[in-house]
């Protein structure tokens, strides 16, 4: 026998209240482990996003140039809208590897499973030149750029059951659209979009001659700066690079960062003050046994590392806890971030990597160390004669 | 001031009981002997050592090893079998307990078979008699008892008693048992009265 094996049955003596502690424990290990693994999911992601978006400058109408880039970026309406002429202006630029003009419009759908609201996409064939790595899983490209024709993304054709073939009714803009092709996932916002020919977007949203961005990929990104200096004389246009909008979403992100931290620290000092409180009080329930190890030789170092150890297993349990929390409920703290986030990428929010788990524990056992300190004091301090007599 | 002008010399391989009524200072006595408390004045010898000025760290240095306790309400730790609460003092005297020592120390008290019950599913005689085991781990030639019978019937007493009877007479262990029980002091060749913190009488049969 030894002291982990005392202080492992004396854990086990009140199962109640030891469960009990291990929740507070495991609650914030999973919180801070759900926030942190966000943190980096997040930017993981943005990234990927970002990179999958295929360019690296984006040309949209003046305005926030930040709204107008998180808009190209999630979807959804309120866009303001260029003139296409830009796009035929500056694609004789020699800089210019790729370069794609793009219509974001929303509209009602209506189909078997009822109404809902949709994203369409007026493309063209740049479009696959910018993002070669877009496959399809089945059909393929449409006939012509003013066919009443689609392209569904993988989770909108997922979602509305629809196949090549199929003609989807879009009732808000009254029109028919068959289907030609489904993309493969793309991990991005695009798996939830349709796809129309530029020109049939134009005509079926009333937006003739009109885009909402025109994405373009430099041949060199260090001319990026000369670049926009040459547009910035282009009437009623901006340029935004996604190296600057990935920057700003991430100082947002920043902001937010310290208001979640602020969460975790006060979930970890409940935990903390709780587990104090508990081994506190088990310390006091047994003041006569405390006395009685004393009597039988314990110094106060003993019964110091005693009550410590007891304090370490339960927060070092409740650390085991909150991480199987955290990674079997990171879908779920997955689907409220994005319910809360004005702006989320695709794919996973929360990834839980080796060394967060590490950390993680790490953070339980010094909470642990941290708690136990006080009623191990207590415990190591009480004379032997006065804890054996207590309440006799 | 629970014992004073106490003037009194145990010898080794004595078997002695302390008598007195409540507040006589027995316990107290018995404390000051088991170096669980020190003295405000005077000088204490124990085994040897002169604690009178110790530090708590000198008196568990004193008594770790070398001092063995028994207790009325015996103290086990419930969460612990009987073999582990005696295997205890050896864990914080860092000798390597091991479970075979235990039983040992159990067989002496006539409960070898009964190593792996918790205390709660003993008997008061039994778990007595496993405190006792606990304080020959604990003991090197001294063993206080306080009230060691007060909380038995008079079958279980007996029974109680005749363990450090027969330690005193076949391990030369020294024995202090401080009771209430003029039976149980009756029978011991040496017996202290107490009164008022002093020693009022010291016969020896």
């Amino acid at each position: 026998m030894n002291l982990f094996l005392m202080a492992f049955k004396t854990f086990r003596r009140n199962r109640i209240r030891s469960a009990l502690t291990i929740g507070g424990v495991a609650i914030a290990v999973a919180v801070l482990v759900t926030l942190l693994g966000f943190d980096a999911g997040y930017q993981q992601a943005l990234e990927r996003d970002i990179d999958r978006m295929g360019y690296q400058v984006l040309v949209t109408a003046k305005g926030c140039p930040y709204e107008a880039a998180t808009l190209m970026l999630k979807g959804g309406g309120g866009l303001r809208y260029m003139e296409q002429e830009v796009h035929d202006r500056i694609i004789e630029d020699e800089r210019i590897d790729e370069i794609s003009p793009q219509l974001v419009a929303t509209s009602y759908g209506s189909g078997e499973g009822g109404t809902s609201v949709a994203m369409f996409v007026g493309i063209t064939e740049a479009h696959m030149r910018l993002k070669p790595w877009v496959t399809f899983s089945s059909g393929g490209w449409f006939t012509d750029d003013i066919a009443d024709e689609a392209i569904m993304g993988y989770e909108a054709a997922e979602l509305e059951q629809r196949h090549v073939g199929d003609r989807i009714y879009v009732s808000g803009i009254d029109r028919v659209f068959t289907v030609v092709g489904i993309f493969d996932r793309t991990g991005t916002q695009d798996d939830g979009a349709v796809f129309l020919p530029l020109g049939t977007a134009q005509t079926a949203f009333g937006l003739d001659g009109r885009i909402s961005g025109i994405g373009i990929k430099l041949k060199d990104i260090g001319q990026l700066a000369s670049f926009e200096e040459d547009l910035y004389h282009e009437p009623g246009i901006q340029v935004v690079s996604m190296a600057q909008v990935r920057g700003t979403i991430l100082n947002l992100m920043a902001s937010a960062r310290t208001l979640t931290s602020s969460i975790a620290a006060v979930a970890i000092i409940v935990a903390i003050i709780g587990v104090m409180n508990t081994i506190l009080m088990s310390v006091f329930e047994r003041t006569r046994q405390i006395g009685v190890m004393k009597a039988v030789g314990a110094s106060r170092f003993d019964v110091f590392r005693l009550v410590w150890i007891e304090t370490t297993l339960v927060c070092a349990v409740g650390g085991v806890a909150g991480i199987s929390i955290a990674v079997l409920a990171g879908r779920v703290g997955e689907h409220l971030f994005r319910l809360i986030l004005p702006y989320s990428p695709g794919g996973r929010l929360v990834v839980v990597s080796g060394a967060l788990l590490l950390a993680s524990m790490l953070g339980a056992v010094i909470v642990g160390i941290i708690a136990g300190l006080y009623p191990a004091a207590r415990a190591a301090s009480m004379r032997p004669v006065e804890a054996i007599r207590s309440a006799e | 001031m629970a014992v004073d002008a106490v003037d009194l010399a145990i010898e080794e391989g004595d078997f002695v009981s302390l008598m007195g009524p409540s507040g006589s200072g027995k316990t107290t006595l018995l404390d000051l002997i088991g170096c669980l408390d020190s003295v405000t004045s005077g000088r204490l010898v124990v085994l040897g050592h002169d604690v009178s000025d110790a530090s708590e760290s000198d008196l568990v240095s004193v008594r770790r090893g070398a001092i063995g306790f028994v207790f009325q309400d015996f103290l086990l730790i419930p969460e612990l079998t009987a073999a582990e609460n005696v295997q205890l003092p050896s864990v914080f005297a860092r000798s390597m307990p091991d479970k075979e020592g235990a039983v040992a120390l159990l067989e002496q008290v006539g409960l070898a078979d009964k190593a792996d019950r918790l205390p709660k599913e003993l008997s008061g005689g039994e778990r007595q008699r496993v405190a006792i085991a606990r304080s020959l781990a604990s003991s090197n030639g001294l063993l206080l008892a306080d009230e060691p019978t007060g909380n038995l019937d008079s079958a279980n007493s007996d029974a109680v008693f005749s363990v450090f009877e027969r330690l005193n007479a076949e391990r030369g262990l020294t024995v202090v048992l401080a009771t209430h029980d003029g039976a149980i002091g009756s029978r011991t060749p040496r017996s202290i009265r107490m009164h008022d913190g002093a020693i009022a009488e010291d016969r020896r049969s």
